[in-house]
Parts: C-alpha cells; structure tokens; sequence
C-alpha cells in the first residue's frame, strides 16, 4: 500500500490530490464559522443578536446563505467581458487558497515546505489584486470598475510595507521557510521567546497591513457601500459573488496564520512545559481573527487619500528604518542577540 | 511527471506570447501576457531556480503588469485606428522579427557547450545553502560596490521622474494633515457614556 502511494505516478498524484482536500475542505468549514463568528462580534459591538434563527444559535446560518447563493440566478451585464467576467472571481478564490500549500500547522504538516516559502505566499498574494482588477473591468460598468482601480492601488501600495516587514523577519531568521521561522521561536521562555516581542512595532504595521490588503474595514474602500454601492461586487450574483466573497475571507484566515507563524510562534506553546501542537495554532489564528472582527465593528473608514497617505508616509519610511535597525541589530547581536537566531533556524 | 510539466508551462509561454500580440482587446492582451510571465516562472522553477521564480512573479507580475493594465484600461484607444496603423508597420515589425531571429540563430549557432556544464547545472549547492542565499552571499560580498552602483542608478532615475512630473500648484486648496491632526476632540465632538446592554 505504502509503495503504491510513493512510487506510482497515479499513487503519488492521489496523494497530493489527497493532502489537499485534507488542508482545503476544513479550510472551508472553518470558514463557515468564521464568518458567523465574524458576524456575532461584530453583532455584539452593536448591541444586537446577530444572526440567530438557522441552527442552535443560528451556528447553521452560513450554511444556508451558502444555499440560497448558489440556487440564485446568474445576471451577466450587457456589455461585459464574459470570459473576463467568470474568470475573475475564480482567479480571487484560487489565488486565496493556493497560497495555503506552504503554511505550516504542525511540526512537519505542511504540503509543500519550500525554501522560498514567504516569498511565494507573497507572490501569491500579489496576484490576488488581478480578480479585483478583472472583476471591475469586466462588468462594464462605473461603480465596479471605480472600485477595482481603488483596490488595486490600494492593494500594491501595501504590499510594499508588507515586504519589508517580513524582511526584518527573514534577516532575523535567516531562511524564509515558515518552518524555520517557527523553530527560531523556539525557547525557554514560551512566548516571551516568540517575534512579537522584539519586533513588536511591526507586528502592529503588519496587522494595518493585512487589514488594507485584504480590504477589511477600516480599509474597505473598493467596496466602500456609501460611495460605490459594494465596488468591483456590484455586477456580481449568485456564485460567482459567492466566490469573491470566500476568497476575501480565506485571505483574511491566511493573514491571521501568518500573522501566527510570524510573530506568534505558530504551534509553539505560550507557556514551557506544555505540549506544542496544532490546537494552539488554531487558538492563534482564531485570536488574530477575533482582532480583525473587533476591528471591523469598531474602526470608521478611512478616506482614501489618507490610506495613500498612511502606506507611502508613514509605514514605508518606518519599515525601512526597521529594515536597517534589525540588519545591525542582527549583525551585532545587540541586546543579547534576540534579532540574530541563524543558530536556532537552521 | 516534470517532462509534462515542462511542455505545458512551454506551450503556455507561446501561446500567452502569441495571444499577446494577436488579440483584438488590448486588457486580453495583457492578461496573455501575464500568463505568459506566469509559466515563465514555472519553467523557473522545474530548473530549480526558486528565488527567481517568485521574484519574477512578485516584480513583474505583481508590479509591472499592473501598471500595463492600469494604462490600457485608462487610455481610450481607438482600436480600428489601431489596426488600420498595425497593416501599415507590419512589414517593418516582421523585418525587425526576422532580425532578431537570425542574430539569435547565429549567436546559438555556434554556442559551444562545455562537456561538465550539464553536470553542475544539475549539481545541488553545498549543503544547508539555499538558492537565496548563495544569491545573496555572490550579491552582497563579492560584487557589493557594482550592486549599490544599480541602486544608485535607479535612485536618480527615480529622482529625475519626480523632477518632470512634480508641479506645485499654489491655487489649489491641500488637506493640511498636522493641523487636522491638531484638532481638539472637546471642540469637535461631544462624547457619551453608554452603559452596558444598553443603546444611546
């Protein structure tokens, strides 16, 4: 059984076939929840229920818009692109989910561990902007293609603080594989051992970041209701909505795990002595996540000429200067050494 | 396994090529070539070069290619204008394309192959360094003064676009960020306190 599974083609590619739907289809349950979850705070903040009819606690409730999505009818534009049109929203869920083949959730339970592993999901992400972009073109139509342009600005200036950010890790780590990143993290002193100590201001420009480069409020001007209507979704329906609308939000939970990986020491457990293990990068990510939702009740928007302002002005500047400082940091092996562990990586 | 990997990254490079220039809709013609970049990096990868892979994924399609739709998108083009231009250079194009094509028979031509090439192109580096790094190592010790020479280049480069572009006009009225910042909250706004479980 085993050699079938490791050395025939057709065994190999059922394998991989096989690993995927272990990693993508809890994924996408998770991700149910989630945005029930999503909604309850946000309800919460608000004094309201939330969604409480479908299901013990309305726990049911995205199951059943997941129903009435797709049993509705498919409206194309007259005048749109139509190959464009379906292309788009398939090219945002794709995207959204292949970046997942190198995240780590337990020692060793990764797809694929790559040596360029941060850079691919960056890769990944940077292609991300091209459903927003088509999606707006193809609909033929102002709102959406207004808000595809705002989007896709939006989305490239942030990608820039984003990779900085991340080189002040890879400088610290020294390999950019997740894996790696995690081990360097690895100590003594539990959490205190982790990256958000040290690198602690660019945990917060990283989490701004990822709030702005997957459109969340208070960033979510390409979708902004009050002055687009819902942006490059507007001419979208049914299941192609659908998909936009999963793949923003598995961008979301991406961002929440690299967030883990990154500054939170993904499995590694917070307290010495106990059991490191896949629960705590999910009680992790589950954490962050929480931190977006709050963010998302309780933030205003923000107008779109300090967006620019504040991905080009402020963090762009900063992230440099964090850039150099771990580099000498690093280097040096200033205070104890805490920015340089090429030892600890490997 | 890779053998097919390699022709159906090799056809989707020809194809997005030819696409590209072919298509009638000039937003087609770049979403062609983003696939073309695309399998480009694929065929980087199945030659072991990962680090170039995503960087050409990140620079140019995450970049440049953005830009290319930004412009075609905002330009109004006029495409039978466009075509009625395209018969009248067609001749020139092909000349140039033929050009080129018997500067690069020529060139591989008589392109010698050293016999050990094809063994160390297949040779994995020394143990524990990444293709990253072993960029990075060459890149920074050994040729360190010709790469801040490139970043020199383009920072005047970078410069000299913002000399041409930048215009100060003085009659417009600018958002003044300090003094917006500036504000005092007791003046602008009046804040309530709200209990718990209960609405305004």
């Amino acid at each position: 059984m085993a050699d079938f599974f490791f050395n025939t083609t057709l065994g190999v590619i059922l394998l991989i076939v096989g690993q995927i739907l272990l990693v993508v289809v809890p994924l996408l349950v998770a991700l149910a929840f989630l945005m029930y979850a999503d909604r309850k705070i946000w309800a919460s903040v608000q004094l309201r229920r939330g969604p409480n009819v479908v299901g013990v606690y309305g726990l049911l409730q995205s199951f059943a818009d997941f129903g009435k999505y797709i049993v509705k009818e498919i409206v194309v534009p007259a005048g749109a692109d139509r190959a464009v049109f379906f292309l788009a929203p398939m090219i945002s869920l794709v995207m959204a989910l292949v970046a997942w083949a190198v995240i780590p959730f337990n020692d060793g339970w990764v797809l694929s561990n790559i040596n360029v592993a941060i850079l691919y999901v960056f890769a990944v992400s940077s292609l991300e902007v091209y459903g927003v972009i088509m999606g707006g073109w193809a609909s033929n139509s102002k709102y959406p293609f207004l808000g595809s342009l705002r989007s896709a600005a939006q989305m490239i200036s942030y990608e820039v603080s984003l990779g900085l950010i991340i080189i002040g890790i890879i400088l610290s780590t020294g390999s950019m594989n997740f894996s790696n990143i995690v081990y360097a993290q690895d100590g003594n002193f539990g959490l205190l051992n982790w990256y958000w100590l040290p690198h602690f201001p660019m945990l917060i420009l990283f989490f701004i970041s990822s709030l702005a480069e997957t459109n969340r409020p208070p960033f979510d001007l390409p979708e902004a209701e009050s002055e687009l209507v819902a942006g490059y979704q507007v001419e979208y329906s049914s299941t192609p909505f659908l998909l936009f609308m999963i793949g923003e939000l598995v961008a979301v939970v991406l961002m929440c795990a690299l967030i883990s990986l990154m500054f939170f020491g993904g499995w590694l457990s917070p307290i010495p002595g106990l059991p490191d293990g896949i629960f705590w990068m999910i009680a992790k990510m589950g954490l962050v996540f929480f931190c977006f939702s709050m963010v998302k009740a309780i933030t205003p928007r923000y107008r779109y000429d300090q967006l620019m302002r504040l991905g080009w002005k402020v963090f762009l500047p900063f992230s440099l200067a964090w850039v150099v400082f771990v580099a000498f940091a690093a280097k040096f092996e200033w205070f104890w050494g805490v920015y340089a562990r090429w030892g600890m990586g490997g | 396994m890779s053998v097919f990997a390699f022709y159906l990254f090799a056809i989707c490079v020809i194809a997005g090529g030819l696409f590209t220039v072919v298509s009638r809709n000039p937003v087609h013609s770049v979403l062609w070539l983003i696939l073309s970049f695309l399998s480009a990096a694929g065929l980087f990868v199945l030659l072991g070069a990962e680090f170039i892979a995503m960087l050409l994924i990140i620079v140019y399609v995450g970049a440049v290619a953005v830009l290319f739709l930004f412009v075609v998108m905002m330009l109004d083009v006029d495409f039978a204008e466009l075509k009625a231009e395209m018969a009248r250079y067609l001749p020139l194009a092909l000349l140039i394309g033929l050009v080129i094509l018997m500067q690069f028979v020529m060139a591989f031509g008589v392109w010698e192959f050293n016999a050990g090439a094809e063994a160390l192109r297949a040779q994995v580096p020394a143990d524990g360094v990444t293709n990253t790094a072993a960029l990075g190592l060459i890149l920074y010790d050994d040729y360190f003064l010709l790469f801040q020479l490139a970043g020199l280049i383009l920072l005047v480069a970078m410069i000299g676009a913002i000399v041409l572009t930048l215009r100060h006009r003085t009659d417009v009225k600018r958002q003044d960020v300090i003094a917006q910042m500036m504000r005092d909250p007791a003046k602008a706004m009046e804040l309530k306190d709200v209990k718990p479980g209960q609405g305004l």
